[in-house]
């Protein structure tokens, strides 16, 4: 059969069959699991006496909760080591693997998924977790999940889903030099807006799309949810699998050339049908940063902050710019800073650390400017220090901390002040998202992150270079 | 096989609170704060917790401190953000049985679907009509029928959407999908053999 998409394939491959409501039962290849959304699914199956189906099929760690400095049991914190335990307690009874403090390869369960080669192209990959739409990257079909249909994947294996339709998204040209999928993306949702995603998968490809490594369509396609794409996917190519030989549960060499060609086959079709299609430049764009409380709200480094008026919702573009206290016609270069945060399943990958310590190298933070390095897990942290980049960091004055979601989330006590400015690496400037209502959050890739801490106000990676 | 447990919910009605504002995030229907808990049994209490106090704590002028309706009504991409269940089970427990809006994120319309919520979607300009009807009077009644595909305010009937799969979920109380894909697992076992990564 032709004219079929990536994701028209891996829906024909995993579902079961159609259910009488309407919808697809489409079968889980890859379900991973963390602390916070998964204890209440765990008590719903126990109360229904049901075990977990497919318990190969599911991978644990903990992420949002853990604490980055001090990690001894038990935690200083008393909800949070309930919930650690709780998710300890529950990956033992129901025999789910388990990626813990005290493994090496704790993480953030998007980082630690395709790191240790779980995410295979072709799959369908569900976590309770928006964010989970990064494993497209890898030619998978990544969706976030509620608790509800948690316990469904427990019950299962599978979810009660509805199809898609498809938007490609074509990027042409070259990204130059300081800017990055971060930065590709934050164009993307600008252009199609936060919610422009809505009942669509996006499938990103073009010449820009084909040159970004691993590390970066893993920041791009973890951002589809904040365009509104519950699904964001990259077709497998030879990167896909350079990247994912000899990882530690990636297809072993005796069965390497099957999985090879069964990764090519599911990659769209030449002649693929797409409900829509979008082009986007990618020669032009420059670093990118938000002004406002919403992922949408974006501008160019060095470029004119929005008219309230010529945004699409004026009064939430008024609200935001009160919020931030920015003013129209004015740039976010050179709006004063005071802290940074690098980390999250966004940017917390070693490439992130790299570009952010080319930066930092031989250089100092900024002394009004708090600074945190956090990576996205355990084993990105142990090759990053046998490279050096904790030297680099500390140095600079970073904190060098233990992994987890830390300040994307604060939910862990990392947070910001009251009326602070954080330029972040990672994916949401809602308010109140990094731990304070009055808090203020400017999304960045980690070179602009970088550069603005050394600067002490948002500034452009291109001039500190 | 243990029974479903679940009962249809084809028409909800009461009356309405109005909850303006597009891009309404599960930040702040939950601050992430009060996830640290392993049930969702005290989310009632957290439902919109800082947008509904000024910065000294009191309570403010927020839609949820000023209406005691079941039916919230908001505009758009509503519950976009976050994937957490929390959001809507917070809503529910405060006391919201349906909401109407322009659109609602995905991921937190099917969350509202698996606990019975009905989420329907009508144009900006019926929206906002019904919103300032409630707000010049809270006490009007609304009516949500999700197996017409409408909804009543006071004396307006409004043609509603409601996707082909909430329909026929809620109508026909088969939302709790669950025991309905338990009793085909012998199925999924067969796609799990089929499918070439299983055994790698």
């Amino acid at each position: 059969m032709s004219e079929r998409t990536l994701y028209d394939k891996v829906w024909d491959d995993h579902t079961v069959q159609e259910l009488p409501n309407g919808q697809t039962q489409l079968f889980v290849g890859l379900h991973m699991i963390h602390e916070v959304t998964s204890p209440q699914a765990f008590g719903m199956l126990e109360e229904r006496g049901y075990d977990v189906a497919f318990p190969d099929r599911t991978y644990a760690t903990t992420d949002h909760i853990v604490p980055t400095e001090d990690r001894s049991r038990p935690l200083e914190d008393e909800q949070a080591e309930t919930m650690l335990s709780a998710l300890e307690g529950n990956v033992e009874d129901h025999g789910v693997e388990f990626f813990g403090l005290d493994s090496g390869r704790q993480g953030i369960v998007h980082i630690v998924g395709p790191e240790l080669g779980l995410t295979q192209p072709g799959m369908t990959v569900v976590c309770g977790d928006s964010h989970t739409s990064t494993h497209g990257a890898l030619g998978a079909v990544g969706m976030g999940i509620g608790t509800s249909q948690i316990r469904d994947v427990f019950a299962t294996g599978c979810i009660a889903a509805d199809k898609q339709d498809v938007r490609s998204i074509e990027v042409s040209g070259t990204l130059g030099e300081g800017v990055y999928a971060k930065d590709l993306v934050l164009t993307i949702i600008r252009e199609l807006g936060v919610e422009g995603g809505i009942g669509y998968v996006y499938e990103y490809g073009g010449e820009a799309v084909r040159d970004l490594d691993i590390e970066g369509r893993l920041a791009l396609c973890n951002m589809s949810i904040e365009g509104g794409a519950r699904a964001g996917y990259v077709n497998p190519d030879e990167k896909t699998f350079d990247y994912l030989r000899g990882r530690e549960y990636a297809p072993s060499d005796d069965d390497w050339d099957e999985a090879v060609e069964y990764w090519r086959s599911i990659a769209s079709d030449d002649d693929a049908i797409y409900d829509d299609v979008v082009e986007i430049e990618g020669d032009g764009i420059e670093p990118m940063v938000t002004w406002g409380t919403n992922p949408g709200q974006v501008v160019g480094i060095g470029e004119e902050i929005p008219e309230p008026e010529e945004t699409n919702d004026p009064r939430a573009a008024r609200e935001a710019q009160d919020h931030m206290d920015v003013s129209p016609g004015d740039t976010m270069e050179g709006v004063g800073v005071d802290v940074v945060f690098l980390g999250s399943c966004t940017n917390g990958r070693l490439s992130d650390l790299r570009e952010a310590g080319r930066v930092l190298e031989g250089t100092e933070v900024h002394d009004d400017v708090r600074a945190l390095a956090v990576p996205g897990s355990q084993t990105v942290r142990s090759k990053a220090e046998e490279e050096g980049l904790d030297k680099v960091f500390q140095e600079a004055g970073f904190e060098w901390r233990e992994p987890g979601c830390s300040m994307c989330i604060a939910m862990n006590g990392d947070s910001i002040g009251d009326g602070e400015l954080c330029v972040s690496s990672s994916n949401r400037n809602y308010v109140g998202r990094q731990g304070s209502e009055s808090g203020k959050t400017v999304l960045s890739s980690p070179a602009t992150l970088a550069a603005s801490a050394v600067r002490g106000e948002v500034a452009d990676p291109r001039e500190v270079f | 096989m243990p029974e479903q447990d679940t009962k249809a919910v084809r028409r909800v009605a009461g009356t309405g609170v109005p909850l303006r504002g597009d891009d309404i995030d599960t930040d702040q229907i939950v601050p992430a704060r009060f996830l640290k808990e392993v049930t969702f049994d005290n989310m009632g209490k957290y439902a919109f917790y800082d947008a509904r106090r000024d910065d000294d704590g009191d309570m403010n002028d927020h839609p949820l401190n000023t209406y005691t309706g079941n039916v919230l009504v908001v505009n758009d991409n509503f519950g976009c953000g976050s994937s957490r269940e929390h959001a809507p089970q917070a809503l529910m427990r405060w006391g919201v049985e349906a909401i109407v809006g322009e659109s609602f994120a995905e991921i937190f319309a099917d969350n509202c679907k698996s606990l019975g919520i009905p989420t329907v979607t009508l144009g900006a300009d019926e929206v906002d009509e019904i919103q300032t009807l409630i707000e010049d009077e809270p006490d009007t009644p609304l009516e949500v029928d999700v197996e017409k595909e409408r909804v009543v305010a006071g004396e307006t009937e409004y043609n509603a959407d409601v996707t082909d799969a909430q329909k026929e979920a809620l109508v026909e109380g088969i939302w709790d999908t669950t025991a309905l894909m338990r009793s085909s697992l012998d199925r999924a076992k067969d796609t799990y053999d089929d499918l070439p990564y299983t055994d790698w």
